[in-house]
């Protein structure tokens, strides 16, 4: 409770934001048209991520029509080269 | 350095590497470095359907950069430990 306030007081990079969403739900939009919905348990300056309770939402093309394909993992390792944009959820959701 | 004591802590797990290509690899992590770089020992493909070529495959290295995702299980970390270890390293890089 102490670290939380102690983060929340040492906002001075855009990476320090993404410390204020600990062990909040996150919404993170990556390469490859997907999105991540799920609890942020840890990053690092590369945001490099551990999520849980994820849900990933694929777009694809198949046959000339878009479609959605969602999958769930309890926890998961996300690599920071494929992020694009990381933010509380968003609210129409 | 981080994430590479976090999969230190998880030498010996079961864990899924979902690589870049789409491909799905389930193993037991044998190792790890400070790349992220990841040999997978007892490797079975999730989606053999898709990838034949990969069902003659045993242990294997995976370059660090060509990871999307790597799966876990809830049981094998510890979430506060975690919280409070991405919050040091914030304000380290400060």
């Amino acid at each position: 409770a102490e670290l939380r306030e102690r983060a929340m007081a040492a906002v001075k990079q855009p990476v320090d934001l993404v410390a204020l969403s600990l062990d909040e739900r996150v919404f993170v939009k990556c390469r490859g048209d997907r999105e991540l919905r799920g609890t942020l348990h840890a990053f690092d300056q590369h945001l490099n991520m551990i999520l849980g309770d994820v849900e990933e939402t694929i777009r694809e093309e198949v046959d000339g029509k878009t479609t959605e394909r969602k999958r769930e993992k309890e926890m998961l390792f996300v690599r920071g080269d494929v992020v694009i944009l990381i933010s509380p959820p968003v609210a129409t959701q | 350095m981080l994430f590479f004591s976090v999969f230190k802590t998880l030498e010996g797990k079961e864990v899924v590497v979902e690589m870049k290509n789409g491909v799905e690899l389930l193993g037991e992590l044998h190792s790890v470095d400070q790349y992220l770089n990841v040999k997978l020992n007892n490797v079975r493909p999730v989606n053999a359907d898709r990838f034949p070529q990969l069902a003659s495959l045993r242990n294997c290295f995976i370059r660090g950069s060509v990871v999307r995702y790597i799966s876990l299980s809830k049981s094998d970390v510890d979430v506060a430990l975690l919280q409070d270890a991405s919050r040091r390293e914030a304000m380290k890089a400060n």
